[in-house]
């Protein structure tokens, strides 16, 4: 088997046996860029001299460091020094960070190779990668088809074995969704779990970065990459930080799952609802207790959410004016004119349409019909959340509620899109942590996505049941038919 | 038509934090541009803000110097509108929980006192700062980010005179904290006041102006008569004051409107995500409440009391920390107060006004004063040498004893010599002399001042006094 085709875990098992070297597993990947990344677009920057160089310039002494000679790819929102960083926006074009993010200086210090950035929603508005400066990236198991976003370069890297695993960032399900679509394992953390410091914001009080990765194994060893407490991030956690890689590894008998009814509800497609119905049989086959639960607000989680998400994105990104950094329009006669026609020229539709909407959210007179009365109602989510973990030791839900779609299908359609992060937004409006992991495929071939809910700060469980489940399946495996591709 | 004059001021202060509020960087003033930021404080995407607890700890000590109530949750709202010194084009602020409300600052006008009601104190970061140029506008960042504390008072001030003496009361309790710098003109300390008439039988305010760019405390009260008369001859004449917001133009003295356009501003405050909002800690609290220096006001009560002084004397002294420090120093080596107060608020405080010096930087001993002011007592100088002596000591630093030595300044109490110069005074001034004896009191006066001049202020004025009285009775 190809180098690029194995997950992380399996490749420091054959690094620490020297069967292989670092530089092995950059030419692998490297070579898999080149026979299909043009019709892939999965990478928004990447300079293989580069990720070359820095797997030469690897010291052995950092081989205590878990991910010594282990390729990553970052999504383009997430701050790497002195490379470019541009959020897949045109008003970000040619921006290199000062500085690392937290996570970033955290997977260097223990060895971890930068590969290069991929694609992305831009600013993460989206669900399907198509609002790229970049273009639209592909699903590798249909390249007609989206790969789910805003982490979609991400997930499709890793499930075309472009990458060995990847950092997405989710907000509102731009990890969970794109895994699922496009067949990966993908982990939203708990809010604070990991610092934010670095990456670049969209809504302060929703964003995490989190792994995307080809197995569970590999989800629990990026986590605990990231995670802890960083003083440069104040709204990150000072919780402990567990061994996931070892905890997981245990039984789920007894283990109390419910089943909220608010996400099989119309709209989603019979073979996701089928699949998660065998899913669940499955968990239970394993010695969990399922469960039929609620979780009532549910309905108004993605009116809440386009409120929150847009009143802090407007006011996030208000920075991006061309008076220090990025785009700055030209032929500009005033101030306001330069702020008017770099923000015009710099954004694209979507980051327009957000920017307008939480601009009006917040807005005198509005505030307390809209934003106001939003986090009244995300109040209302969180405790279902809480009062369902009483009971349970986790939820089990449908990631998304189709498969992937065309692309172009739900561009022009902005209503429709948004509906499509509709059972992944409650996780971030309540903060707790969630991870999709494939569950079945279509008849068309195309994955499906089962996401697991846990408690705050409690991601060892859901990584426990993850881990179950894809021990006695078989879809993680299946890699999309990529002769299509090459 | 009587008007009353309704003031509110609103008090922006740079806090002598070390670091700025949310970031590492230093505060100090005067480095070359844009040496002092990161990414944090120029807003770079990514960057996130942790606050500076000591900001927040400055911030309470002045809230509880001017009787707030503090607030139990500490929460930052966004203050959200574009401008090129604001790199995020949002400042954190703090938007409907203040960091304190409800407080009351005294003054005194005359022998009256007055409260003036504090609405909120709140803390923020400062921008950046500007320099237009012919073609282009430069960015200093340096300032971006250290903590601001704006005071807001109500509109309880009804004159400038009271807006003056508010702003003194102010700084003399924010130096008494060593807060901050309250330098004016180094912007650590900024004034814009809202100024507006109304009759005196109206029970609702008058259309208000605001008035900024003022410099100075005296400045402040300048703009604010030109802006009282401006209204007032408005009003007289039928006409309508507009709301809009003055620049003072310190150089013709007069309030102009701004001549940027002036945008109704919808600052969109929200709750700042980035920074979680959390309780003030009792123990936080409690031991910055332990902390707190004597204020001006208690220390004034005291001084009364302790040392007997007038209400006058002692609210001078304990204006100035500096000055009120220095006072006690001298008590603990001398023993009568009063006389200290008299010279501190006399002698001294004119020197110190005309050489533009203040206590700190005055060379002069406590000790040395202490000294000088037995010596009096002792009889060993008469206070009108210890006058001139005061100027030498501070001019040269040295020890009075010394000096009076080295200058044969001592005091004549030797009744031959007085005697003699008495009788020299009464034969050179025989009307001064008649006028006496013909019941005139006062022409002893005149002696006296001449027996003093014929020995350069060194013989003993009650002595002489005695003296001359004697010899024209006994001539009689």
């Amino acid at each position: 088997m190809e180098l690029n085709a194995l997950t992380a875990h399996e490749l420091i098992d054959l690094l620490s046996k020297k069967d292989i070297s670092p530089i092995d597993i950059c030419n692998s990947i490297i070579s898999k860029i080149e026979k299909q990344e043009k019709s892939l677009n999965a990478l928004a920057h990447f300079d293989k001299e580069k990720a070359l160089e820095r797997c030469k310039n690897l010291k052995e002494s950092v081989n205590k460091g878990g991910l010594w000679g282990i390729p990553i790819f970052i999504k383009d929102n997430i701050s790497v020094k002195d490379e470019l960083t541009t959020c897949s926006s045109k008003i970000l074009k040619g921006f290199k960070p000062p500085y690392n993010a937290t996570v970033i200086e955290k997977l260097i210090d223990i060895g971890a190779v930068l590969m290069g950035k991929t694609n992305m929603d831009e600013f993460a508005f989206g669900s399907s990668t198509e609002t790229s400066c970049y273009g639209p990236t592909r699903n590798p198991w249909d390249l007609e088809r989206i790969p789910g976003g805003s982490s979609g370069g991400s997930a499709a890297a890793v499930s075309a074995d472009e990458a060995i695993f990847a950092l997405g960032s989710d907000t509102g399900g731009s990890i969970r969704q794109p895994a699922s679509l496009s067949g990966v394992v993908g982990l939203k953390p708990t809010y604070g779990r990991v610092s934010r410091y670095g990456l670049i914001a969209f809504a302060s009080s929703l964003d995490q970065i989190g792994p995307i990765t080809k197995d569970v194994e590999d989800a629990a060893i990026l986590l605990k990459a990231i995670s802890g407490h960083d003083e440069m991030d104040s709204t990150s956690a000072d919780m402990p930080v567990s061994d996931y890689v070892s905890n997981v590894k245990k039984g789920i008998k007894g283990l109390k799952i419910g089943i909220p009814k608010e996400y099989f509800i119309e709209g989603v497609d019979k073979e996701v609802k089928d699949s998660i119905k065998l899913a669940i049989e499955e968990l239970e086959k394993l010695g969990a207790v399922c469960e039929d639960t609620s979780l009532p607000h549910t309905e108004y989680a993605v009116s809440v959410y386009y409120l929150v998400a847009t009143a802090e994105a407007s006011s996030n990104l208000a920075r991006f004016d061309g008076v220090q950094y990025g785009l700055r329009a030209e032929n500009i006669t005033s101030i306001i004119d330069m702020y008017k026609k770099t923000r015009k020229e710099g954004f694209g539709d979507e980051a327009k349409r957000r920017i307008i909407l939480g601009t009006f959210a917040l807005s005198s007179g509005y505030y307390d019909a809209y934003y106001s009365k939003a986090l009244k109602v995300r109040t209302l989510i969180k405790m279902d959340f809480d009062s369902a973990f009483e009971k349970f030791d986790a939820i089990v839900t449908p990631t998304s509620p189709t498969a992937a779609f065309k692309i172009g299908e739900k561009i022009s359609d902005p209503l429709t899109m948004y509906l499509s992060d509709i059972f992944t937004i409650s996780a971030n409006l309540a903060g707790i942590p969630g991870i999709s992991i494939p569950c079945g495929f279509t008849k068309n071939n195309l994955p499906i996505g089962l996401q697991i809910l846990g408690k705050p700060f409690d991601e060892e469980t859901i990584l426990k049941i993850a881990w179950n489940y894809e021990q006695n399946t078989e879809w993680h495996k299946r890699k999309p038919m990529n002769s299509h591709i090459i | 038509m009587n008007y009353e004059i309704v003031i509110g001021l609103e008090v922006h202060l740079q806090l002598n934090t070390k670091s700025k509020v949310f970031c590492g960087c230093s505060t100090d003033f005067g480095s070359a541009p844009n040496t002092q930021a990161c990414p944090v404080c120029l807003g770079f995407p990514g960057s996130l803000p942790v606050l500076n607890r000591r900001a927040l700890e400055l911030g309470a000590k002045v809230s509880i110097a001017l009787n707030c109530q503090i607030a139990e949750k500490i929460r930052f709202d966004r203050k959200n509108y574009f401008y090129p010194d604001l790199p995020k084009d949002y400042q954190i602020s703090q938007f409907d929980q203040p960091l304190a409300q409800h407080g009351i600052l005294n003054i005194i006008t005359g022998e009256a006192e007055k409260n003036i009601r504090i609405r909120r104190v709140h803390l923020e970061e400062d921008t950046g700062k500007l320099f237009h140029q012919k073609d282009s506008s430069l960015i200093d960042f340096n300032r971006c980010g250290i903590p601001l504390l704006e005071i807001v008072s109500e509109p309880d001030i009804n004159s400038p005179e009271e807006a003056y003496l508010y702003l003194t009361a102010l700084k003399s309790i924010l130096e008494y904290l060593d807060v901050s710098d309250c330098n004016m003109e180094e912007a650590s300390l900024r004034c814009d006041a809202n100024i507006s008439l109304r009759k005196k039988t109206d029970k609702g305010l008058g259309t208000k102006t605001e008035i900024k760019n003022m410099n100075s405390f005296k400045g402040v009260k300048a703009a604010l008569e030109y802006e009282t008369k401006r209204q007032m001859d408005l009003l007289k004449d039928g006409k309508r004051i507009i709301q809009e917001t003055l620049l003072y133009n310190t150089e013709k003295g007069v309030t102009e409107p701004m001549r940027s356009k002036e945008e109704a501003h919808d600052y969109r405050y929200f709750p700042e995500p980035d920074l979680a909002p959390f309780n003030f800690e009792k123990s936080f609290l409690k031991a910055i409440e332990k902390d707190m220096p004597e204020l001006p006001e208690p220390k004034k009560n005291r001084f009364i009391k302790d040392y007997q002084l007038s209400g006058y004397d002692a609210g001078i002294i304990v204006s100035d920390k500096n000055t009120a420090d220095y006072f006690e120093k001298c008590v603990a080596l001398y023993s009568n107060p009063k006389t200290i107060a008299n010279w501190l608020i006399g002698d001294i405080s004119r020197y110190m006004k005309d050489n533009n010096v203040s206590i700190k930087n005055l060379n002069l001993k406590e000790s040395y004063l202490s000294g000088l002011l037995r010596m009096i007592d002792n009889g060993v100088i008469t206070g009108k040498v210890a006058k001139t002596l005061l100027i030498e000591i501070i001019q040269t630093g040295k020890d009075p004893e010394k000096l009076v030595k080295e200058k044969g300044l001592e005091q004549i109490s030797d009744a031959n010599l007085l005697e003699a110069a008495a009788s020299q005074v009464i034969a050179e001034n025989s009307k001064s002399a008649e006028d006496f004896k013909n019941g005139k009191d006062n022409a002893i006066m005149f002696l006296v001042g001449k027996v003093m001049q014929k020995t350069k202020g060194r013989a003993n004025p009650n002595k002489i006094n005695e003296m001359l009285r004697e010899k024209l009775k006994g001539v009689k």
